[in-house]
Protein backbone atom coordinates (compact mmCIF):
# COMPACT_ATOMS: atom_id res chain seq x y z
CA UNK A 1 0.00 0.00 0.00
CA UNK A 2 1.60 3.50 -1.23
CA UNK A 3 -0.57 5.49 0.71
CA UNK A 4 -1.77 5.14 3.85
CA UNK A 5 -4.12 8.12 4.05
CA UNK A 6 -5.86 10.08 0.90
CA UNK A 7 -8.05 13.12 1.13
CA UNK A 8 -9.53 13.84 -2.32
CA UNK A 9 -11.95 16.97 -2.68
CA UNK A 10 -12.96 17.45 0.73
CA UNK A 11 -16.02 19.97 1.01
CA UNK A 12 -18.18 20.74 4.05
CA UNK A 13 -19.95 24.04 4.56
CA UNK A 14 -20.98 25.64 7.64
CA UNK A 15 -22.71 28.93 8.36
CA UNK A 16 -19.42 30.83 9.08
CA UNK A 17 -16.55 28.18 7.65
CA UNK A 18 -16.34 26.03 4.72
CA UNK A 19 -13.93 23.60 3.90
CA UNK A 20 -12.81 24.13 0.06
CA UNK A 21 -11.48 21.07 -2.05
CA UNK A 22 -8.90 19.75 0.57
CA UNK A 23 -6.62 17.27 -1.03
CA UNK A 24 -3.33 15.61 0.04
CA UNK A 25 -1.88 12.59 0.43
CA UNK A 26 0.03 10.67 3.51
CA UNK A 27 2.42 8.10 2.06
CA UNK A 28 2.74 5.20 4.25
CA UNK A 29 5.53 4.79 6.31
CA UNK A 30 5.54 8.65 6.96
CA UNK A 31 4.95 11.42 9.58
CA UNK A 32 2.86 14.35 8.24
CA UNK A 33 2.60 17.29 10.19
CA UNK A 34 -0.58 19.72 9.55
CA UNK A 35 -0.24 22.86 10.23
CA UNK A 36 -2.88 26.34 10.31
CA UNK A 37 -4.23 28.94 12.08
CA UNK A 38 -6.48 27.95 14.77
CA UNK A 39 -9.73 27.82 13.19
CA UNK A 40 -8.26 27.39 10.04
CA UNK A 41 -9.70 23.55 9.17
CA UNK A 42 -7.37 21.22 10.93
CA UNK A 43 -9.99 19.73 13.42
CA UNK A 44 -12.82 19.46 10.82
CA UNK A 45 -10.61 17.65 8.43
CA UNK A 46 -9.31 15.29 10.80
CA UNK A 47 -13.36 14.95 12.04
CA UNK A 48 -14.05 14.00 8.69
CA UNK A 49 -11.30 11.63 7.99
CA UNK A 50 -12.43 9.91 11.06
CA UNK A 51 -16.31 9.99 10.50
CA UNK A 52 -17.34 12.06 13.52
CA UNK A 53 -18.46 14.88 10.66
CA UNK A 54 -19.93 13.10 7.54
CA UNK A 55 -22.60 15.15 5.55
CA UNK A 56 -19.43 16.34 3.59
CA UNK A 57 -18.51 16.00 -0.34
CA UNK A 58 -15.40 14.22 -1.46
CA UNK A 59 -13.44 10.93 -0.93
CA UNK A 60 -11.20 9.69 1.94
CA UNK A 61 -9.47 6.58 1.87
CA UNK A 62 -7.64 4.90 4.73
CA UNK A 63 -5.08 2.06 3.95
CA UNK A 64 -6.61 1.96 0.72
CA UNK A 65 -10.16 1.52 1.90
CA UNK A 66 -13.37 3.81 1.96
CA UNK A 67 -13.64 5.58 5.12
CA UNK A 68 -17.53 5.45 5.23
CA UNK A 69 -18.06 2.25 4.14
CA UNK A 70 -15.27 0.70 5.95
CA UNK A 71 -15.59 2.30 9.62
CA UNK A 72 -15.38 -1.08 11.72
CA UNK A 73 -11.89 -2.01 10.04
CA UNK A 74 -10.43 1.10 9.94
CA UNK A 75 -11.09 2.42 13.49
CA UNK A 76 -9.68 -0.86 14.46
CA UNK A 77 -6.43 0.08 12.75
CA UNK A 78 -6.27 3.67 13.74
CA UNK A 79 -5.46 5.54 17.05
CA UNK A 80 -6.79 8.90 17.84
CA UNK A 81 -5.48 11.43 20.13
CA UNK A 82 -8.68 14.73 20.16
CA UNK A 83 -7.66 18.19 21.15
CA UNK A 84 -10.79 18.32 23.75
CA UNK A 85 -9.94 15.04 26.58
CA UNK A 86 -12.98 12.23 26.07
CA UNK A 87 -12.58 10.55 28.79
CA UNK A 88 -14.66 10.32 31.93
CA UNK A 89 -13.28 12.73 35.04
CA UNK A 90 -14.30 9.69 37.26
CA UNK A 91 -12.32 6.59 35.80
CA UNK A 92 -9.02 5.96 36.27
CA UNK A 93 -6.55 4.09 33.84
CA UNK A 94 -7.11 0.95 34.82
CA UNK A 95 -10.90 1.30 34.13
CA UNK A 96 -9.86 2.73 30.49
CA UNK A 97 -7.84 -0.15 30.51
CA UNK A 98 -10.96 -2.80 31.11
CA UNK A 99 -13.20 -0.82 28.42
CA UNK A 100 -10.90 -0.49 25.36
CA UNK A 101 -9.91 -4.40 25.76
CA UNK A 102 -13.49 -4.75 25.22
CA UNK A 103 -13.78 -2.62 22.15
CA UNK A 104 -10.49 -3.27 20.46
CA UNK A 105 -9.94 -6.61 19.67
CA UNK A 106 -5.86 -6.02 19.19
CA UNK A 107 -5.89 -4.10 22.86
CA UNK A 108 -2.52 -4.81 24.01
CA UNK A 109 -2.44 -4.88 27.96
CA UNK A 110 0.31 -5.40 28.57
CA UNK A 111 1.62 -2.45 26.33
CA UNK A 112 -0.81 0.03 27.71
CA UNK A 113 0.84 -0.37 31.41
CA UNK A 114 4.24 -0.13 29.80
CA UNK A 115 3.51 3.12 28.27
CA UNK A 116 1.73 4.43 32.24
CA UNK A 117 5.09 3.05 33.73
CA UNK A 118 6.95 5.29 31.14
CA UNK A 119 4.81 8.45 31.76
CA UNK A 120 4.33 7.70 35.16
CA UNK A 121 0.49 7.82 35.29
CA UNK A 122 -1.11 5.84 38.43
CA UNK A 123 -3.25 3.20 37.64
CA UNK A 124 -5.51 3.67 40.40
CA UNK A 125 -5.93 7.66 40.10
CA UNK A 126 -9.18 9.08 39.17
CA UNK A 127 -8.88 11.24 35.83
CA UNK A 128 -9.66 14.28 37.30
CA UNK A 129 -6.85 14.57 39.90
CA UNK A 130 -4.41 14.19 36.32
CA UNK A 131 -2.58 17.73 34.87
CA UNK A 132 -3.03 18.40 31.81
CA UNK A 133 -0.15 17.01 30.67
CA UNK A 134 -0.57 13.40 32.54
CA UNK A 135 -4.11 13.89 30.74
CA UNK A 136 -2.51 13.93 27.39
CA UNK A 137 -0.12 11.35 27.70
CA UNK A 138 -2.97 9.39 29.15
CA UNK A 139 -4.92 9.49 25.96
CA UNK A 140 -1.16 9.06 23.82
CA UNK A 141 -1.02 5.77 25.46
CA UNK A 142 -4.77 4.86 24.93
CA UNK A 143 -3.98 5.92 20.95
CA UNK A 144 -0.79 3.39 20.63
CA UNK A 145 -1.76 0.12 22.78
CA UNK A 146 -4.16 -1.51 20.16
CA UNK A 147 -1.32 -1.54 17.76
CA UNK A 148 -2.93 0.91 15.25
CA UNK A 149 -1.19 1.05 11.53
CA UNK A 150 -1.85 5.35 11.29
CA UNK A 151 -2.20 7.42 14.52
CA UNK A 152 -4.06 10.84 13.62
CA UNK A 153 -3.09 13.17 16.29
CA UNK A 154 -4.85 16.81 17.28
CA UNK A 155 -2.69 18.65 18.82
CA UNK A 156 -1.04 15.89 20.82
CA UNK A 157 1.84 17.73 22.71
CA UNK A 158 -0.46 21.02 23.68
CA UNK A 159 0.15 21.58 27.37
CA UNK A 160 2.90 19.39 27.76
CA UNK A 161 6.14 20.90 29.08
CA UNK A 162 9.47 20.84 26.78
CA UNK A 163 10.94 17.34 28.43
CA UNK A 164 7.22 15.35 28.10
CA UNK A 165 7.34 16.74 24.62
CA UNK A 166 10.60 15.40 23.99
CA UNK A 167 9.29 12.05 25.26
CA UNK A 168 6.56 11.93 23.28
CA UNK A 169 8.14 12.82 20.34
CA UNK A 170 10.57 10.20 20.53
CA UNK A 171 7.34 7.78 21.01
CA UNK A 172 6.23 8.83 17.75
CA UNK A 173 9.62 8.42 15.89
CA UNK A 174 9.75 4.52 18.02
CA UNK A 175 5.87 4.37 16.06
CA UNK A 176 7.18 4.32 13.13
CA UNK A 177 10.16 2.04 13.30
CA UNK A 178 7.96 0.03 11.67
CA UNK A 179 7.25 0.79 8.03
CA UNK A 180 4.09 -0.03 8.05
CA UNK A 181 3.21 2.51 10.85
CA UNK A 182 2.46 6.20 10.05
CA UNK A 183 1.50 9.14 11.64
CA UNK A 184 -0.77 12.34 11.10
CA UNK A 185 -0.43 15.43 13.80
CA UNK A 186 -1.83 18.51 13.65
CA UNK A 187 0.49 20.94 15.69
CA UNK A 188 1.68 24.46 16.59
CA UNK A 189 4.75 23.00 18.13
CA UNK A 190 6.28 24.10 14.87
CA UNK A 191 10.22 23.04 15.88
CA UNK A 192 8.81 19.45 16.62
CA UNK A 193 7.78 18.78 13.37
CA UNK A 194 10.63 20.41 11.76
CA UNK A 195 12.48 17.72 13.29
CA UNK A 196 10.44 14.63 13.13
CA UNK A 197 8.09 15.32 9.67
CA UNK A 198 8.00 14.10 6.85
CA UNK A 199 5.82 15.68 5.05
CA UNK A 200 3.89 19.11 5.63
CA UNK A 201 0.65 20.72 4.92
CA UNK A 202 -0.73 23.50 5.27
CA UNK A 203 -4.11 25.04 5.84
CA UNK A 204 -5.32 28.09 5.65
CA UNK A 205 -9.26 29.42 5.77
CA UNK A 206 -10.23 25.92 4.96
CA UNK A 207 -8.34 25.55 2.13
CA UNK A 208 -4.76 23.75 1.46
CA UNK A 209 -2.27 26.37 0.57
CA UNK A 210 1.00 23.85 0.78
CA UNK A 211 1.45 20.15 1.13
CA UNK A 212 5.00 19.58 0.63
CA UNK A 213 7.96 17.48 2.43
CA UNK A 214 9.39 19.54 5.18
CA UNK A 215 13.21 18.84 3.81
CA UNK A 216 12.01 20.41 0.28
CA UNK A 217 10.47 23.66 2.68
CA UNK A 218 13.13 23.80 4.92
CA UNK A 219 16.25 23.31 2.09
CA UNK A 220 14.86 25.42 -0.82
CA UNK A 221 12.49 28.23 0.43
CA UNK A 222 14.45 31.12 2.66
CA UNK A 223 13.35 34.98 3.90
CA UNK A 224 14.73 37.41 2.25
CA UNK A 225 14.71 41.10 3.99
CA UNK A 226 15.42 44.02 1.95
CA UNK A 227 15.01 47.44 1.19
CA UNK A 228 12.59 48.86 -0.93
CA UNK A 229 14.89 50.52 -3.54
CA UNK A 230 16.40 46.47 -3.43
CA UNK A 231 12.62 45.12 -3.56
CA UNK A 232 11.43 47.14 -6.76
CA UNK A 233 14.50 44.87 -8.42
CA UNK A 234 13.52 41.68 -7.79
CA UNK A 235 10.92 40.22 -10.47
CA UNK A 236 7.02 39.17 -8.33
CA UNK A 237 8.03 36.04 -10.15
CA UNK A 238 10.43 34.86 -8.16
CA UNK A 239 9.07 35.45 -4.54
CA UNK A 240 5.77 33.88 -3.52
CA UNK A 241 4.61 36.47 -1.18
CA UNK A 242 5.89 39.76 0.35
CA UNK A 243 5.63 41.80 3.41
CA UNK A 244 6.25 45.73 4.04
CA UNK A 245 7.10 46.08 7.24
CA UNK A 246 8.58 49.30 9.33
CA UNK A 247 12.04 49.68 8.10
CA UNK A 248 12.34 46.52 5.30
CA UNK A 249 10.49 44.36 3.24
CA UNK A 250 10.38 40.64 4.15
CA UNK A 251 9.97 37.92 0.68
CA UNK A 252 9.17 34.55 0.82
CA UNK A 253 11.05 32.64 -1.80
CA UNK A 254 10.65 28.84 -2.80
CA UNK A 255 14.35 28.64 -4.55
CA UNK A 256 17.13 29.93 -2.48
CA UNK A 257 19.86 28.47 -4.86
CA UNK A 258 18.72 30.51 -7.90
CA UNK A 259 17.43 33.19 -6.01
CA UNK A 260 21.06 33.47 -5.07
CA UNK A 261 22.28 33.54 -8.75
CA UNK A 262 20.42 36.01 -9.59
CA UNK A 263 20.22 38.65 -6.92
CA UNK A 264 23.06 39.10 -4.81
CA UNK A 265 22.81 42.28 -2.49
CA UNK A 266 19.88 40.81 -0.30
CA UNK A 267 19.73 39.39 3.56
CA UNK A 268 18.97 35.21 2.83
CA UNK A 269 18.21 34.09 6.07
CA UNK A 270 17.13 30.22 7.01
CA UNK A 271 13.20 29.83 7.13
CA UNK A 272 11.25 28.42 9.81
CA UNK A 273 8.05 26.69 9.99
CA UNK A 274 6.65 29.94 12.26
CA UNK A 275 8.28 32.02 9.39
CA UNK A 276 6.44 30.04 6.74
CA UNK A 277 3.11 30.78 8.26
CA UNK A 278 3.13 34.14 9.43
CA UNK A 279 4.18 35.26 5.56
CA UNK A 280 2.41 33.01 3.79
CA UNK A 281 -1.42 34.36 5.86
CA UNK A 282 -0.15 37.93 6.48
CA UNK A 283 2.10 38.67 3.23
CA UNK A 284 0.71 39.93 0.17
CA UNK A 285 1.24 39.16 -3.54
CA UNK B 1 29.90 5.64 14.66
CA UNK B 2 29.29 9.43 15.62
CA UNK B 3 27.17 11.98 13.96
CA UNK B 4 26.84 15.45 14.88
CA UNK B 5 24.20 17.68 13.55
CA UNK B 6 24.10 21.38 13.53
CA UNK B 7 20.94 23.01 13.18
CA UNK B 8 22.11 26.72 12.59
CA UNK B 9 24.21 25.80 10.52
CA UNK B 10 22.35 26.45 7.56
CA UNK B 11 23.92 23.46 5.28
CA UNK B 12 20.15 21.14 5.00
CA UNK B 13 20.53 18.49 7.67
CA UNK B 14 20.83 15.34 4.75
CA UNK B 15 23.47 16.72 3.32
CA UNK B 16 25.35 17.08 7.19
CA UNK B 17 24.73 13.34 7.26
CA UNK B 18 25.91 12.49 3.86
CA UNK B 19 28.99 14.43 4.26
CA UNK B 20 29.97 13.22 7.23
CA UNK B 21 29.20 9.20 6.55
CA UNK B 22 31.33 9.91 3.55
CA UNK B 23 34.55 11.46 5.78
CA UNK B 24 34.15 8.34 7.57
CA UNK B 25 34.37 6.27 4.77
CA UNK B 26 37.13 7.72 2.83
CA UNK B 27 39.72 7.59 6.21
CA UNK B 28 38.35 3.83 6.57
CA UNK B 29 36.68 4.09 10.13
CA UNK B 30 33.76 2.81 8.68
CA UNK B 31 34.73 -0.21 6.33
CA UNK B 32 33.65 -1.49 3.55
CA UNK B 33 30.52 -4.34 4.07
CA UNK B 34 30.29 -2.07 7.88
CA UNK B 35 26.43 -2.53 8.00
CA UNK B 36 24.70 0.68 8.38
CA UNK B 37 22.07 2.00 10.61
CA UNK B 38 18.25 1.92 9.04
CA UNK B 39 17.10 4.59 7.26
CA UNK B 40 14.41 4.80 10.20
CA UNK B 41 16.99 3.75 13.33
CA UNK B 42 18.96 6.42 11.92
CA UNK B 43 16.57 9.07 11.69
CA UNK B 44 15.28 8.03 15.68
CA UNK B 45 18.37 8.81 17.26
CA UNK B 46 19.24 11.89 15.43
CA UNK B 47 15.91 12.91 15.73
CA UNK B 48 15.25 14.04 11.86
CA UNK B 49 12.60 13.09 9.97
CA UNK B 50 12.96 9.63 7.49
CA UNK B 51 12.79 11.67 4.59
CA UNK B 52 16.27 13.13 5.73
CA UNK B 53 17.85 10.20 6.35
CA UNK B 54 16.98 8.50 3.34
CA UNK B 55 18.14 11.39 0.96
CA UNK B 56 21.44 11.35 2.72
CA UNK B 57 21.73 7.45 2.05
CA UNK B 58 20.25 8.03 -1.84
CA UNK B 59 23.06 10.48 -2.13
CA UNK B 60 26.01 8.02 -0.65
CA UNK B 61 24.51 5.17 -2.88
CA UNK B 62 24.14 7.51 -6.36
CA UNK B 63 28.15 8.75 -5.71
CA UNK B 64 29.20 4.89 -5.35
CA UNK B 65 30.18 5.13 -0.86
CA UNK B 66 27.35 2.60 0.06
CA UNK B 67 25.36 -0.13 -1.47
CA UNK B 68 22.08 -1.26 -0.72
CA UNK B 69 21.02 -4.78 -0.45
CA UNK B 70 17.32 -4.87 -0.77
CA UNK B 71 15.07 -6.18 2.20
CA UNK B 72 18.88 -6.18 4.09
CA UNK B 73 19.75 -2.90 4.32
CA UNK B 74 23.15 -0.28 3.44
CA UNK B 75 26.30 -1.65 3.44
CA UNK B 76 29.42 0.16 3.10
CA UNK B 77 30.44 -0.15 -1.01
CA UNK B 78 34.51 -1.47 -1.41
CA UNK B 79 35.79 1.81 -2.80
CA UNK B 80 39.34 2.97 -3.68
CA UNK B 81 40.63 4.96 -1.05
CA UNK B 82 43.09 6.63 -3.26
CA UNK B 83 40.47 8.07 -5.72
CA UNK B 84 37.80 9.06 -3.21
CA UNK B 85 41.16 11.51 -1.94
CA UNK B 86 41.89 12.39 -4.65
CA UNK B 87 38.74 13.77 -5.12
CA UNK B 88 38.68 15.80 -2.09
CA UNK B 89 42.16 17.11 -3.01
CA UNK B 90 40.63 18.08 -6.09
CA UNK B 91 37.88 20.06 -4.38
CA UNK B 92 40.15 21.94 -1.94
CA UNK B 93 42.25 22.74 -4.54
CA UNK B 94 39.22 24.67 -7.09
CA UNK B 95 38.41 26.43 -3.85
CA UNK B 96 41.89 27.43 -2.91
CA UNK B 97 42.38 28.82 -6.35
CA UNK B 98 39.21 30.94 -6.36
CA UNK B 99 41.24 32.33 -3.25
CA UNK B 100 44.14 32.54 -4.92
CA UNK B 101 42.39 34.97 -7.57
CA UNK B 102 40.46 37.10 -5.02
CA UNK B 103 44.50 37.65 -3.61
CA UNK B 104 45.79 38.48 -7.15
CA UNK B 105 42.88 41.13 -7.73
CA UNK B 106 43.42 42.64 -4.39
CA UNK B 107 47.35 42.50 -4.19
CA UNK B 108 47.38 40.01 -1.15
CA UNK B 109 50.78 38.60 -0.74
CA UNK B 110 51.09 34.82 -0.32
CA UNK B 111 52.49 35.42 3.37
CA UNK B 112 49.38 36.89 3.98
CA UNK B 113 47.11 34.25 2.85
CA UNK B 114 49.80 31.70 4.99
CA UNK B 115 49.10 33.59 8.05
CA UNK B 116 45.64 33.61 7.32
CA UNK B 117 45.11 29.57 6.76
CA UNK B 118 46.69 29.26 10.11
CA UNK B 119 44.47 31.52 11.87
CA UNK B 120 41.08 30.29 10.32
CA UNK B 121 42.71 26.92 11.33
CA UNK B 122 43.11 27.82 14.64
CA UNK B 123 39.86 29.43 15.33
CA UNK B 124 38.55 26.30 14.14
CA UNK B 125 40.24 24.17 16.72
CA UNK B 126 39.28 26.27 19.50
Amino acid sequence: MKNILEVKNLNKKYADFTLKNVSFTLPTGMIMGFIGENGAGKTTTIKAILNIITDYTGEINIMGLNNKTNDQKIKENIGVVLDDMFFPEVLKAQDINQIMKSIYTSWDEELFQNYLKQFNLPLKKAIKTFSKGMRKKLEIATALAHHPQLLILDEPTSGLDPVARAEVIEIFQNFIQNEKCSILLSSHQTTDLEHIADYITFINKGQIILSATCDEILNHYAIVRCTAAEFKKIKPEDYLKYRQEKYNYELLITNKKSFKQKYTTEVIDKITLDDLMVLMIKGVK
Amino acid sequence: MEIIISNSSGVPIYEQIKDQIKAKIITGELAANFMLPSIRLLAKDLHCSVITTKNAYEELEKEGFIKSVPAKGFYVARINQELAKEEQLTKMENLISEALKIAKIHQISITEIKEMIDIINEENES
